[in-house]
């Protein structure tokens, strides 16, 4: 596996064409790009629906310069078992190659409508990279709550902000066995690089949980996206480490972290948050945070890597 | 000349799995379902004795099987699955999308009613709701046609006029679990009838787009070139079927038995036997049989031509349309007899609802009430139920 | 080796096509290059969303204004504040 150092060692290698739709500062395509500028060919991308998939695949037109295929919502794990297994029976027969196959899923075809199929496939063992850009809810139908948004927000469907916490997708891929899972925030674009790569060099299902700022969706300014990207891990909202095989490794340790606040502040959909009405919901945000930095803390101690 | 071996002892569904190992798929889904659930134990049994060379996936539900074959196929391989009844319906979504993204996926369909109440037995209540997914269905009568219709349903699925899903259809238990005779061809015969055609597939090295949306600048005419795709697809079974190495095995879109009856029967499905019987052994010689082995795209022309001359025409429907003016099958006679111009005295008789299999008591009582209604004349419609125990036949 | 088909079949078959499309109208601030300020660290470009932004043949990084939206990330994230957002005129 080439370690990525540098800027230059991805420079050339787009596997996204511009003049896609996305919104001004779109989190998900600095993920998208930056997880094709690394991933080792030859590969097939498979996408579930999604803003990812509308913004890229306007017929007659596709930002996608690699294969790509989309078939529904809640099934992109599916597809991405029959490309995988039908690509090694071929190969086995000489009728064809094996490739790699990586599914790039927003939130809501992961942790939601995608889910059982996800399940299915990580319990079958398939080989495939399974990349969710997280956006926190369903933006592509105009900020619905899914699983991902966390306790607070403001979504269309959770006008006084969502009363559950954010499921924790990646302790239930560790929980499935597989022997990569990790997570990742395009304002560390070495580690996401590497991290796909090391990915993709594993035997059997592999995820990795990428943070992806929303403008249209947290209210913020489309400039300020790699902000709320790196306040996201600065504050311990998201934190970055990986887990191979059980073992677990915190990436990026934030020793002295920033205020909760400073990040809460940035988004329009947290405004409400700050009101001293809600503090109560604030200390609940500021302990589930606490509670799930000391927990990884805990299993990176009990289970290094 | 084509090769038979001796004939084996098959179920439909034994049937099936035998034409797929002979068939070479590399790929099949499946996940568990009353009465189907065998096809895919003896298809994961060849794979595991290494009698057939394809990867075996056993999903978490018929969505995901579906969906793994439609990623299979665009991925380049012969893919398989087969289903029943609620495993159908929950297929429902990604029917459609198989057939818009053009995967030359076949599918035994091993019909069963749909729940509720729930019942595992056998009825076409399943494919009906699937019927406008822009399929081929096909329809056998006993394991011996199970076993042709799916060997050619590989070869018209991958033809390149068509590329389009196939579904074989076969009757829950009466013909997934009765044994017969079965007639087979040597392995080597079906390989050289199933030559591998290229078709777009999914590959790095010639990036393509699978599955782009379209908006209503390009949806309309997508969706009327598949349709024109579907109907031209009958022509393409026609050769298909010529070059099928077993004559007697050869799909023909309709069968006709007893052709110079004055009441035509229309019916699809294993039930045919059943009245066949009748109208051979109790001497209905008044009676023709119109079996129908291709349900979509619906053969009008050749159905027409067939009863045209009828005083009668009795459609047995195995389902119900609820709240339509007609049932699935009577409604499609009865619109290709309108635009052929023919009127005709029609009588649709839905059968056999949640596994009540007509006996041949129950099919004799049918043809005196028909009789009676034929000898009534007139063009109008009739409704009957056969075996309804209210206030039917 | 694949043939495209007679028929009318919904695959996109000229990989990254979408960039014959022009993106400039969605744009009401563009970035400029303090030209002087640049390092071509290529910062810029690995946080740009679209990507609208290149190295010419010399190695010095541009903006592509076809399909630059104009969002300013590259602006925010330059380490040497060489990009600057200005207004487009109308």
């Amino acid at each position: 596996m080439m370690q990525v150092s540098k800027l230059t060692d991805l420079y050339g290698r787009e596997g996204l064409s511009p003049g896609h739709t996305a919104c001004q500062g779109c989190g998900a395509t600095i993920a998208v790009r930056q997880v094709l500028l690394a991933a080792e060919p030859p590969y097939i991308v498979v996408s579930p629906t999604g803003c990812l998939e509308v913004v890229s695949s306007q017929y007659p037109y596709t930002s996608w310069r690699v294969p790509w295929v989309h078939v529904a919502f809640e099934n992109a794990a599916a597809v991405a078992s029959g490309v995988e297994a039908a690509l090694r029976a071929l190969e086995k027969k000489g009728l064809g190659k094996r490739q790699k196959v990586i599914v790039i899923a927003g939130d809501g075809g992961t942790f939601d409508i995608g889910f059982q199929a996800l399940s299915g496939a990580f319990e079958r063992g398939h080989n495939l990279l399974y990349i969710c850009y997280d956006n926190e809810a369903y933006m592509n139908t105009g900020i619905q709550r899914s699983a991902a948004t966390p306790l607070g927000a403001t979504t269309t469907t959770t006008p006084t902000g969502k009363l559950e916490m954010k499921k924790d997708i990646t302790s239930i891929l560790v929980a499935h066995g597989s022997p990569y899972v990790a997570t990742a925030s395009p304002h560390l674009w070495k580690d996401l690089a590497n991290k796909v790569r090391k990915a993709q060099s594993k035997e059997g299902p592999t995820f990795l949980h990428i943070v992806a700022p929303c403008p249209r969706g947290w209210y913020f300014d489309s400039h300020l996206t790699i902000k709320v990207a790196k306040l996201a891990v600065e504050t311990r909202i998201f934190p970055i480490y990986e887990v191979e095989h059980g073992r677990y490794r915190i990436n990026y340790p934030v020793p002295r972290p920033r205020p909760i606040e400073e990040y809460l502040k940035l988004q329009n959909r947290f405004a409400h948050l700050l009101k001293p009405e809600n503090a109560h919901i604030l200390e609940a945000f500021k302990q589930w945070v606490e509670s799930r930095w000391n927990h990884l803390l805990k299993m990176a101690e009990a289970f290094p890597l | 000349m084509y090769n038979l071996k001796t004939a084996r002892l098959m179920t439909g569904n034994d049937a099936a799995a035998y034409a797929v190992k002979q068939s070479d798929v590399d790929f099949i889904s499946a996940y568990p379902i009353t009465p189907q659930t065998i096809i895919v134990e003896r298809l994961s049994e060849y794979v595991a004795s290494g009698e057939l060379h394809a990867e075996f996936v056993a999903t978490e539900s018929e969505h995901s099987a579906l969906s793994a074959c439609v990623g299979a196929s665009l991925a380049g391989a012969r893919a398989f699955t087969s289903t029943s009844s609620q495993g159908l319906a929950l297929m429902h979504e990604i029917l459609y999308v198989a057939s818009g993204l053009r995967c030359p996926i076949v599918m035994a369909i091993v019909n069963r009613a749909l729940s509720a109440p729930l019942n595992i037995h056998g009825d076409h209540s399943d494919v009906m709701g699937s019927r406008d997914a822009g399929w081929i269905q096909i329809f056998a009568e006993n394991p011996q046609e199970v076993y042709h219709y799916l060997i050619q349903s590989f070869r018209l699925a991958e033809h390149p006029d068509v590329l389009l899903p196939v579904g074989v259809n076969l009757d829950g238990f009466t013909v997934s679990h009765s044994s017969e005779p079965v007639e087979v061809l040597e392995d080597s015969v079906v390989k050289e009838y199933l030559p591998r055609n290229e078709r777009p597939r999914l590959d790095y090295y010639s990036p393509a787009t699978f599955g782009a949306f379209a908006l209503p600048t390009h949806y309309f005419e997508f969706k009327v070139e598949q349709d024109k795709t579907l109907r031209k697809a009958g022509e393409v079974l026609d050769e298909v079927a010529a070059h099928y190495p077993s004559p007697e095995g050869r799909l023909r879109k309709i069968d006709k038995f007893n052709e110079d009856g004055r009441i035509a029967v229309i019916i699809m499905g294993g039930t045919t036997g059943t009245l066949r019987y009748a109208i051979k052994s109790l001497r209905f010689r008044d009676f023709s049989l119109i079996s129908l082995k291709l349900f979509s795209p619906f053969p009008s022309r050749e159905l027409v031509e067939a009863v045209s001359d009828a005083d009668a025409v009795v459609v047995m429907d195995r389902s119900m349309s609820p709240g339509a003016p007609l049932h699935p099958l009577a409604s499609n006679v009865a619109t290709s007899l309108y635009e052929a111009g023919v009127s005709v005295n029609l009588i649709s008789v839905v059968y056999g609802l949640g596994g009540r299999e007509p006996t041949i008591k129950m099919v004799l009582e049918m043809f005196e009430k028909v009789r009676e209604i034929a000898r009534g004349g007139g063009k109008r419609l009739s409704r009957l139920f056969l075996g309804y125990q209210g206030d039917g036949l | 080796m694949r043939q495209q088909p007679s028929m009318l079949i919904p695959i996109v078959f000229e990989a990254g096509n979408s960039a014959q499309r022009s993106m400039a109208n969605w744009r009401s601030n563009k970035p400029i290059i303090e030209r002087n300020q640049c390092t071509n660290c290529l910062i810029c470009w690995i946080f740009c969303p679209e990507p609208a932004i290149f190295m010419d043949e010399s190695g010095n990084v541009q903006i592509d204004y076809e399909h630059c939206k104009g969002c300013g990330i590259c602006a925010e994230e330059c380490p040497r504040k060489a990009i600057k957002m200005v207004m487009e005129s109308v």
